[in-house]
């Protein structure tokens, strides 16, 4: 028994030899709104995609509610109890917000009226207008609503902020927290939006080069990350073993500064031993951690 | 009841979440027996996670500082009212010491970088075998 609502475990997969995905791990916690960031073209649509059973691994596992996504009948099943909002918001061309809504409800069930009227005022999407003449905010809102209606369990959401302007984005993100606390959703989405995950996310993974480098509970990343400058009594003549945690050491005459990605208390206390030291400690953000973890060219 | 926090600058949100409803105790715009607002209600408000806000309820909690009910919300605890007062007086304490060191013309970060180093000595010296340097 597990409560993941998404495993991945050692998921591979290749484009024309290149490879998109190398050995993925990644575990999705129930109730959890859940921030996969990474640059572009690390690997995070490719994920989704498999996920959503659009494209085969190559290898590994991937499961959604403990359902392998390679398996057809699982795929049926494990997308009539999620919601995805994609990467292009496409959605059919030639209805309108009022058609697609009666054409989605009909595949669920459970559909949920409230929440559909709720949503219909609450994103003012014009019922009668064509998907096609609407913005790409309302496409974004649209594809959010018909996942919500149908009473999923679980969100997946392709960079649904991206190219909204900074007044949708806040409604985008109020709405998902709505959502999350509401209805106790789980929701996955992927960003490279550092500010809006580090807001509203509670767990994340960063994925760099088609592998996750970092993951877990953003408090504890951030209890255990912190950055340290140390002003010492005399310049070093022998360098000093800061030992484990201690990353991104920069020395400059008597000047040092550390990220350290764990252990900082001991790290703090070795250079307080130092003759003459003197430590200031900071909290890191986010950005600072994804920095530290993800290579440049 | 207004909160305000900075997703931005480092310190864990939950973490930013109690300190703010701290001050808003020890101000006294918060009192013993007031009503917090409920946890989605302030997710939404603050546009953050609602486990974020869970977890800042749940600690002060565990200190004490307000009380749960369930089904009915949050509490401010009757008990802050002496805890308040020893907050006061220990404020006094270092308001005379802060104007005293003030006259030296040390900076803030100075100050603080005192305070740090003094609290790390007095740990040390209070653990088994510690001496103070």
């Amino acid at each position: 028994m597990s409560d993941a609502v998404i495993e991945i475990s050692g998921l591979r997969k290749s484009f024309k030899g290149e490879a998109a995905l190398a050995g993925l791990d990644l575990q999705v916690p129930a109730g959890s709104i859940f921030g996969f960031l990474g640059r572009n073209g690390a690997g995070k649509t490719t994920t989704i995609k498999l996920l959503m059973g659009f494209i085969r691994a190559d290898g590994g596992d991937a499961r959604v509610f403990g359902l392998p996504t390679s398996e057809e009948r699982a795929g049926i099943e494990i997308r009539r109890r999620l919601g995805y909002v994609s990467e292009d918001k496409e959605l059919y061309p030639y209805m309108t917000v009022q058609q697609i809504l009666r054409f989605t409800r009909g595949f669920f069930p459970k559909w949920r009226d409230d929440l559909e009227q709720k949503y219909l005022r609450l994103f003012e999407l014009p019922p009668n207008r064509k998907i096609p003449d609407l913005s790409k905010g309302m496409r974004s809102k649209l594809m959010l609503m018909l996942g919500i209606s149908h009473g999923a369990e679980l969100l997946v959401l392709d960079e649904p902020t991206d190219g909204l302007d900074p007044v949708a984005i806040r409604d985008m993100l109020r709405e998902l927290v709505a959502i999350a606390s509401s209805e106790g959703t789980t929701i996955f989405f992927s960003s490279h939006q550092l500010e809006e995950v580090e807001q509203i996310a509670d767990h994340i993974c960063i994925i760099d080069r088609g592998a996750a480098v970092v993951s877990g509970s953003l408090d504890d990343l951030k209890a255990q990350c912190q950055r340290l400058r140390i002003v010492l009594g005399e310049e070093l003549r022998t360098p000093v073993q800061w030992g484990e945690g201690a990353e991104h050491v920069r020395q400059d005459g008597r000047m040092v500064e550390i990220f350290a990605s764990r252990n900082a208390d001991a790290i703090a206390d070795r250079a307080r031993a130092l003759p003459g030291a003197s430590v200031e400690r900071f909290p890191v953000t986010l950005k600072e951690i994804f920095l530290a973890n993800v290579r440049g060219n | 009841m207004l909160f305000r926090l900075n997703p931005s600058s480092g310190l864990p949100l939950y973490l930013q979440l109690m300190e703010q409803i701290r001050h808003a105790i020890e101000t006294g715009a918060l009192q013993a027996g007031d009503q917090l607002p409920t946890i989605r209600k302030v997710a939404e408000d603050l546009v953050m996670n609602p486990n974020t806000v869970v977890r800042a309820y749940r600690e002060l909690q565990h200190e004490g500082i307000i009380a749960l009910k369930h089904g009915s919300g949050a509490y401010v605890s009757e008990s802050v009212g002496v805890q308040a007062k020893v907050t006061r007086k220990a404020q006094t304490i270092v308001q005379s010491a802060l104007e005293r060191l003030a006259d030296f013309g040390l900076t803030d970060d100075e100050v603080r970088r005192l305070v740090d180093n003094e609290l790390v000595q007095l740990r040390a010296a209070k653990a088994p075998g510690g001496k103070r340097q």
